[in-house]
């Protein structure tokens, strides 16, 4: 079974990765990558109360999602959307857990609501008056490939563009030495279910036991392996390459994704 | 939508293991909430607490997922033929051909709050023996599931708050829909850990008594913990007439505040008629409605005006966190049980410990229950972030679907 939509809009912030038009160069082969830490840009979207109390993986996930749409020529405001993140906002996580082990439990208000999984979505709705249904999902290191499923599966099943937007950010110490994330990562994916003048590339997906496609390029591959959100660079790297291709990205233990790019 | 069959369905909460358990306590009026004396906890609450979720055992090849969360799990799969009958969809379908959706908003995290009390005091380092993939982490309860049946199609978790287990229905519908599964292991499971309670304190959101959703005085929640589980398979065949049917879902987000809900209601009004519209069906056809209900101010203030927006002032409805306790991501799992109880059992649920139901509600909230043929009921469950979702379920003889 093949799920398959087309890919409208692109956004992408990652170390070495300032946007997408910026980071195609690099995955089309033309230039070397160099890593340098991923630079958060602030929203202006957000109400400055919000702003404040919004920590890494809200200005990712605005920042990625704002980009792919922009590209689209889409308003967000009608977009459903699905949110995958390995692990939600780590900083906040920590001081949670360290006040919580401490004699003096009385955490803020803040602390707690920024402490739901569906944080970067709650205030992607507040930021983009979306009223639209979204779906905010975690499948550990398979969390690329389980939203990109979930996307797939509203354009296919409800005929409709949703925005994928899959970003994660790394814990401090103490729970990094237990969850190593390197850097903060963001794809966002905008999909529909017809080809239109906006079209960059019709994907089709399916699960497979293939193993998943590698970067030749070491600080690529240590990328792609040390954050969830990066296991879709291949599929990026197909674009920006300007060529069909096959690729397959990791997703669960032993099940891949085949996906067929075919650019339009 | 194409209606969804629940071929088996199962629930755990602080009102009974199982589903024998469960109608009992619905039938007798019965609340599993009872003074807080749960971990080293210090706060004046009522909890909603499962017995008997410390003497689970994990199978030994699973281990590594030991935690809390995942023991009731495991209780809530023993229920009911639950995990035979799951092993008999893998026969018929083949393991890539289920998927495992599960809501939970808070997982494993009691083990990371747990660890960090065990910190090196030298290098601030966690135990050794910490595993945070197969524990902590949001995906942990429904990777647990995954492995326990050893599925190999589509596995996530769905972690918008208490809304969770509730839009797991609408992710199954969807991939059930596109073709890329044939059936769905769906639910929610959440358990008691610090940070819901002094988080809900810290809002100043927990009830020092037990919650009284829809009083005149209530004055905040209980948080309770659960299990409960579905196997969502497309009408292949005839059903007999009490098969319960997913007939509709709405989803919608408030665009508002993150810990408050639009107090109009808006986005729960949006869900609420999204689900009917997708169910083709009239305010009318709802025989009752499971309330969100947390006995907050706000979120019952909020919920009263939209349903009363969309049914008026005589459609049968109540919380049933009065009895179970708000268990937030595993709330839409539960009451989506309770709704399926209600179908085949002809009870409508009272809501416990509402004195004196606020007046400012033009609705028909039940005190007591109520014995009389119910063919289709809607459950509300909405969460942090402004996240809403509406399910319709139906009886099959109300459907056309059955066996003749």
């Amino acid at each position: 079974m093949t799920l398959t939509a087309y890919i409208e809009g692109i956004g992408l912030i990652g170390p070495g990765f300032a946007n997408w038009p910026g980071s195609q160069a690099v995955l089309g082969g033309q230039r070397p990558y160099q890593p340098a830490k991923t630079i958060l840009p602030t929203t202006s979207l957000l109400p400055a109360a919000e702003r404040r109390r919004s920590g890494a993986i809200v200005k990712l996930t605005l920042a990625t999602g704002l980009e792919a749409i922009q590209a689209a020529g889409l308003n967000a405001v009608n977009l459903p959307s699905v949110f995958s993140s390995s692990g939600g906002d780590g900083e906040n996580c920590h001081a949670l857990c360290e006040m919580l082990a401490s004699s003096d439990r009385q955490i803020s208000p803040t602390r707690f609501h920024n402490s739901v999984h569906n944080t970067a979505a709650g205030y992607w709705s507040i930021a983009t008056g979306a009223m639209t249904t979204s779906s905010v999902l975690c499948a550990f290191d398979a969390s690329f490939g389980a939203g990109l499923l979930e996307a797939l599966s509203q354009v296919v099943a409800d005929n409709t563009r949703t925005v994928l937007l899959a970003c994660d950010t790394p814990y401090p110490e103490p729970l990094f030495g237990a969850r190593p994330i390197p850097d903060a990562f963001g794809i966002a994916l905008v999909l529909a279910p017809e080809r239109s003048a906006q079209a960059l590339a019709k994907i089709s997906v399916s699960l497979t036991d293939m193993p998943a496609d590698r970067f030749d390029d070491n600080a690529l591959e240590n990328l792609r392996t040390g954050i969830p959100a990066a296991r879709g660079l291949p599929i990026l790297r197909a674009i920006a390459q300007r060529a069909d291709d096959r690729v397959v990205l990791d997703y669960l233990d032993g099940t891949t994704l085949v996906v067929d790019i075919t650019l339009c | 939508m194409n209606p969804l069959w629940l071929s088996h369905f199962t629930a755990t909460s602080s009102i009974g293991h199982g589903l024998k358990q469960t109608l009992a306590a619905l039938r007798e009026l019965r609340t599993g909430l009872a003074p807080c004396a749960f971990d080293t906890v210090d706060l004046k609450t009522f909890v909603g607490e499962v017995a008997g979720v410390d003497s689970i055992q994990l199978p030994a090849h699973l281990a590594d997922f030991d935690c809390r969360n995942n023991r009731l799990a495991l209780l809530g799969l023993m229920q009911d033929g639950f995990a035979e009958a799951v092993r008999a969809a893998i026969k018929e379908y083949g393991a890539q051909r289920i998927g495992v959706f599960l809501g939970t908003s808070t997982s494993g995290i009691l083990q990371t709050e747990l660890a960090y009390r065990r910190r090196d005091p030298a290098s601030g380092a966690l135990p050794a023996d910490f595993i945070y993939g197969s524990t902590h982490n949001t995906f942990s309860v429904a990777d647990f599931t995954r492995c326990f049946f050893g599925l190999t199609g589509p596995a996530v978790a769905v972690s918008s708050a208490c809304s969770s287990s509730a839009k797991v229905f609408s992710s199954a519908r969807r991939m059930i829909e596109a073709g890329l599964i044939d059936a769905a292991v769906v639910g929610g499971v959440d358990s008691l850990c610090l940070t819901t309670l002094y988080g809900f304190n810290s809002l100043g959101l927990l009830a020092e008594q037990p919650c009284r959703p829809y009083d005149a005085e209530r004055n905040g929640l209980s948080i309770g913990e659960a299990a409960a589980f579905a196997l969502l398979e497309r009408v292949s065949k005839k059903l007999n007439a009490d098969a319960v049917l997913l007939l509709g879902v709405g989803e919608s987000s408030d665009a508002y505040h993150m810990s408050s809900p639009h107090p109009d209601g808006r986005g729960a009004r949006m869900a609420m008629q999204d689900a009917l519209k997708m169910a083709d069906l009239q305010p009318s056809d709802i025989d009752y409605i499971n309330l969100h209900g947390t006995a907050t101010q706000n979120n019952d203030a909020a919920e009263g005006l939209a349903v009363a927006a969309v049914f008026g002032t005589s459609t049968p409805c109540s919380s049933t966190k009065g009895a179970t306790g708000h268990t937030l991501g595993a709330a839409g799992g539960l009451e989506a049980v309770i709704c399926a109880l209600a179908l085949q059992q002809d009870l409508l649920p009272a809501g416990l410990n509402t004195q004196q139901i606020d007046p400012s509600f033009k609705l028909n909230y039940l005190l007591e229950n109520r014995q009389l043929p119910v063919a289709r009921v809607l459950s509300n469950s909405f969460g942090f972030g402004g996240t809403n979702c509406s399910l319709i379920f139906g009886r099959a003889d109300s459907s056309g679907l059955v066996h003749e």
